[in-house]
């Protein structure tokens, strides 16, 4: 399957070329860009890991296309987001924020259900990968 | 400190044919920054030289490779020589502007540090450090003042390597993302390029900055004050130029920022006494004139009279 | 002006105003051209059309008199009262640019008129009697404007747009919907696997129609059942969070209540009123969808009986600020290019006062007051009718990020099936954002955008080939009356 969170995600992946393109946009409407990176993809872990402090006062994408690169040499089987937080009052919150980087292989989720009174469910969403141990989720076989 | 300079707004785009020379000067405006080069900066005649030497050369290099005549990406780092005041930033701040309208980098603006935004104090703290600051300078450049308090060779665990390194790696491998300007006293400069043999292959152009003569020091006085809407009385003019003479002989003389430091020191004199002295009307005559006893109460005559005792 | 004429518009004072008998409405003080409103009047703008031989200052003063105080004779219980200061206020006229015989009347009410944080107190004074008011053959409340401390006696939208968002986990992009149909007679099963194709494919939302609610084809449980398994499932395929706006409007605030908690407990972030249950019935929905952590969903159905006509009614600019005070997260309001009305300087004028913290004024949008919306949240407009992926870039480019743009048709009618329908509206949205955001002229290029992301979607090109060349080009019957003049060169 194919994890399709993210801005872009039903478009091919992006070049570095597009997602420079893409950071520019943000820089020149005055957003703090910033790269965050996780091995457990469920819609609601909102908290990923941080890759460093969103960066401010950068004028040039090329500043964060390096932190990007180092983010991928380190975590290369990691799913890894580009965000763009905009401090503007009534937003200040993120306006953008795409997938750069992902797993070679996404196993996906479980949908698990537990049957309560009156033909109602509970449903709880499992990514295959979280049963292994932080870090060691994509690098096997 | 480190401060980011803004940009100029950037230059129209244009699509004229690849052999005007002139048409692409023109388009480039950066005709607009020499002459404004040659306006308000008083004297440098070797250094404005070398500022047009390098724009003309990256202006046909521009050229031949819209022609696939490319000699390779130009190396554009610099390093800029000379005593204190004698306008390296300025300059740097020029030669962002006209990098940036001839395309050499993308955004233009300045980013200028010295050695503590670089180099961290503790292990592990350097790289980071630097990397930040390369950040903020990419699509720009990066003016590193007193470049040569990077390198200690006194003390062989020094951090200051790592950021010599670091930047080495840039300024080779993202030679379109930024163009780092060194600055710094000369003789100093030349024993740090001398002990890193890999800084000094990669730096360009090296251009020296004379001091001033007594007579632009006094025409930078005059252009400061006219900024400030001031001016000098004749007795001032006169008492200000054998100020200068003196003041040059006497140490820590940092050129046009001494004129500045100076002038500023004469302003609070001229206000003390004409504060002294309120309640008879004062003119606006007054108000904007420094006279002669303004600059004559500085300490620099006091010691040449010592001197003379 | 002659003698009679300046005394019908005067202002009558002491014992002369009281005395029993009929007055004008501007000799009883509703029309009052030295005015200058408060900071803290709520204000109207009404259109007028007054009848033969009825003076356009009179028939604002009656607006203004039968939307406050007055009634149509003098009584003496108003001396009881700090009546000057009660009395509604018409302190301008303006002819309609235009439209002759219509007149812009500019009322001004005094705060203490209104119940605080009460929807349906306000419009029964301001669209109450006075809209059959016999001196004018139409008339229609084009604008408002609230005050400060009015908009804070209201709570707002319960989730508003930036949160939606961050619960969503959802940036940078419109979100996309779909209406599942047929509107009527699918079974729950049925409409379910509807629900999971459509999520599946590409959405982020699916939705229930105004007049899906519990009906013998397919009672609301089995519905909520269905559509929550179609959800789920949905999200598992993903790994997006993905809703389904699940109709709880019913007979009783009774029976919505229960519906409401049924879709909570089944794990839903979302529900869905209709326009009709009334303004009291949303206040009260949002009030339980802000205690439930729900999106509040509002289908505009019936708007159109009384926002279409120019000459009389509501617009629907003054039903959005109703709404925002009133608390939903998503209205209807417009898609400019699809099937339904819509001007698109007027649309644009209604995403604005739902989306904007602040309203500067801007005629040509129909926006006559300055309004600030004193830290409410935005509400979501939604797109929605007669739209397809083939107008992705006109889309964008008149509504903007923050909206909904749901595909019904375009979704389900798809040759290759539901979810190659959603997948196709997907990928030409994110490829348009894409492009807008590398600084290509999508308005011009857009077509050529869409061509270029069809080489990689077979579905998208299907959908292309399906719907490309349809559009719905009827003038609009609600168009703003200022145009903006050519500026000499």
């Amino acid at each position: 399957m194919r994890i399709t969170q993210g801005t872009f995600s039903f478009l091919p992946e992006l070049s570095d070329e597009q997602i420079s393109r893409q950071i520019e946009y943000s820089l020149e409407q005055g957003w703090a860009v910033s790269i965050e990176y996780t091995d457990d993809p469920h819609p609601r872990n909102t908290y990923w890991e941080m890759f460093g402090m969103p960066m401010f006062d950068i004028r040039d994408a090329a500043g964060i296309m390096g932190e990007l690169a180092s983010c991928r040499k380190t975590f290369p089987n990691h799913y890894i987001k580009v965000n763009a937080f905009d401090a503007t009052r009534g937003r200040e919150s993120l306006r953008l924020s795409f997938i750069v980087n992902r797993p070679p292989r996404e196993p996906g989720f479980a949908l698990v259900r537990q049957e309560g009174p009156g033909r109602a469910l509970r449903y709880t969403t499992r990514a295959y990968a979280a049963d292994r141990p932080e870090g060691e989720r994509y690098s096997g076989p | 400190m480190s401060a980011v300079i803004e940009p100029p707004p950037p230059a129209d785009p244009h699509g004229t044919g690849p052999l005007d020379l002139e048409a692409e000067y023109r388009h480039s405006q950066v005709a607009e920054v020499l002459d404004g080069l040659e306006r308000d900066l008083i004297g440098l005649v070797p250094v404005k030289s070398r500022i047009r030497d390098i724009a003309a050369l990256l202006l046909i290099d521009k050229l031949r490779s819209t022609l696939g005549l490319s000699a390779g990406a130009p190396a554009l780092h610099m390093s800029f020589t000379g005593n204190p005041g004698t306008g390296k930033t300025t300059v740097a701040l020029r030669m962002a502007e006209i990098l940036h309208r001839l395309g050499y980098v993308r955004k233009g603006h300045l980013v200028a540090v010295t050695r503590d935004d670089l180099v961290g104090q503790y292990i592990g703290h350097t790289a980071p450090k630097t990397r930040e600051v390369l950040k903020r300078a990419m699509g720009g450049v990066l003016f590193i003042d007193e470049a040569y308090y990077l390198y200690r060779p006194e003390n062989e665990r020094d951090y200051g390597q790592e950021a010599i390194e670091i930047l080495l790696q840039v300024m080779e491998n993202q030679r379109e993302d930024l163009v780092v300007i060194f600055a710094g006293y000369k003789q100093r400069m030349d024993t740090f390029f001398h002990s890193n043999p890999g800084l000094s292959s990669r730096v360009a152009h090296h251009i020296d900055f004379p001091d001033y003569s007594c007579d632009e020091l006094l025409a930078i006085a005059h252009l400061m004050l006219e900024q400030m809407h001031y001016r000098l009385s004749p007795d001032a003019d006169g008492a200000l130029r054998e100020y200068i003479e003196l003041r040059r002989g006497q140490p820590h003389f940092a050129n046009a920022r001494s004129i500045r430091n100076a002038l500023d020191r004469a302003r609070l004199r001229q206000a003390s006494r004409l504060f002294e002295r309120r309640g008879a009307p004062i003119s606006r005559d007054e108000l904007i004139t420094i006279e002669a006893a303004d600059i004559r109460a500085s300490r620099v005559f006091a010691e040449e009279r010592a001197h003379e005792r | 002006m002659n003698a009679t004429a300046a005394e019908h518009k005067r202002t009558k004072t002491g014992a002369e105003r009281y005395r029993a008998g009929v007055l004008k409405y501007a000799q009883m003080g509703y029309w009052q051209p030295d005015y200058v409103p408060a900071l803290t009047d709520v204000l109207a703008l009404f259109r007028i059309t007054p009848q033969e031989g009825v003076e356009p200052e009179e028939a604002a003063a009656a607006v203004a008199g039968e939307s406050s105080t007055a009634t149509w004779t003098v009584v003496w219980t108003d001396r009881l009262t700090a009546c000057e200061r009660y009395r509604a206020k018409a302190y301008r006229v303006d002819p309609v640019p235009g439209s002759p015989g219509q007149y812009f009347a500019y009322i001004a009410y005094d705060l203490d008129l209104f119940e605080p944080g009460s929807i349906a107190n306000l419009t029964a004074s301001i669209i109450g009697n006075v809209f059959g008011f016999k001196p004018l053959k139409a008339l229609r409340l084009e604008d408002m404007r609230f005050p400060t401390a009015y908009v804070k006696t209201f709570a707002g939208p319960a989730t508003g747009i930036v949160v939606e968002r961050e619960r969503l986990d959802k940036f940078g992009r419109p979100l996309l919907g779909a209406t599942i149909k047929p509107k009527l007679g699918l079974s729950g099963r049925n409409y379910g696997r509807v629900v999971y194709e459509a999520l599946k494919g590409g959405l982020d939302f699916t939705k229930d129609d105004e007049n899906i609610n519990s009906q013998p084809f397919m009672h609301w449980r089995d519905r909520f059942l269905y559509c929550m398994e179609a959800v789920n499932r949905a999200q598992a395929a993903s790994g997006e969070v993905k809703g389904h706006y699940l109709n709880v409007t019913a007979g009783t605030m009774e029976d919505m209540y229960e519906r409401a908690e049924f879709a909570r407990d089944l794990g839903s972030v979302i529900v869905m009123i209709d326009l009709v249950i009334g303004y009291t019935a949303i206040q009260s929905m949002s009030r339980w969808a802000r205690r439930n952590d729900m999106i509040l969903h509002l289908h505009r159905a019936g708007h159109s009986t009384y926002t279409r006509q120019k000459s009389h009614g509501v617009s629907f600019r003054v039903i959005s600020k109703w709404m925002r005070l009133a608390g939903v997260d998503h209205i209807h309001a417009g898609t400019v290019v699809g099937k339904l009305e819509g001007d698109p300087n007027s649309v644009q004028g209604f995403y604005n006062v739902l989306r904007e913290p602040h309203n500067p004024v801007d005629l040509q949008r129909g926006v006559f007051f300055e309004q600030d919306w004193a830290g409410l949240y935005g509400v979501m407009p939604v797109a929605s009718g007669g739209i397809h992926a083939g107008q992705m870039h006109q889309l964008l480019h008149y509504l903007g990020e923050d909206t909904i743009l749901q595909f019904g048709g375009g979704t389900i009618g798809h040759p290759m099936g539901i979810a190659a329908g959603a997948t196709a509206n997907r990928v030409a949205l994110e490829a348009m954002v894409l492009a807008r955001n590398e600084g290509r002229d999508i308005w011009h290029e857009g077509p050529d955008i869409l061509a270029a992301a069809a080489r990689d979607c077979a579905p998208l090109r299907a959908a292309l080939d399906t719907w490309g060349e349809v559009t719905f080009n009827y003038a609009s019957t609600d168009t703003p009356d200022f145009v903006p003049t050519p500026q000499v060169a």
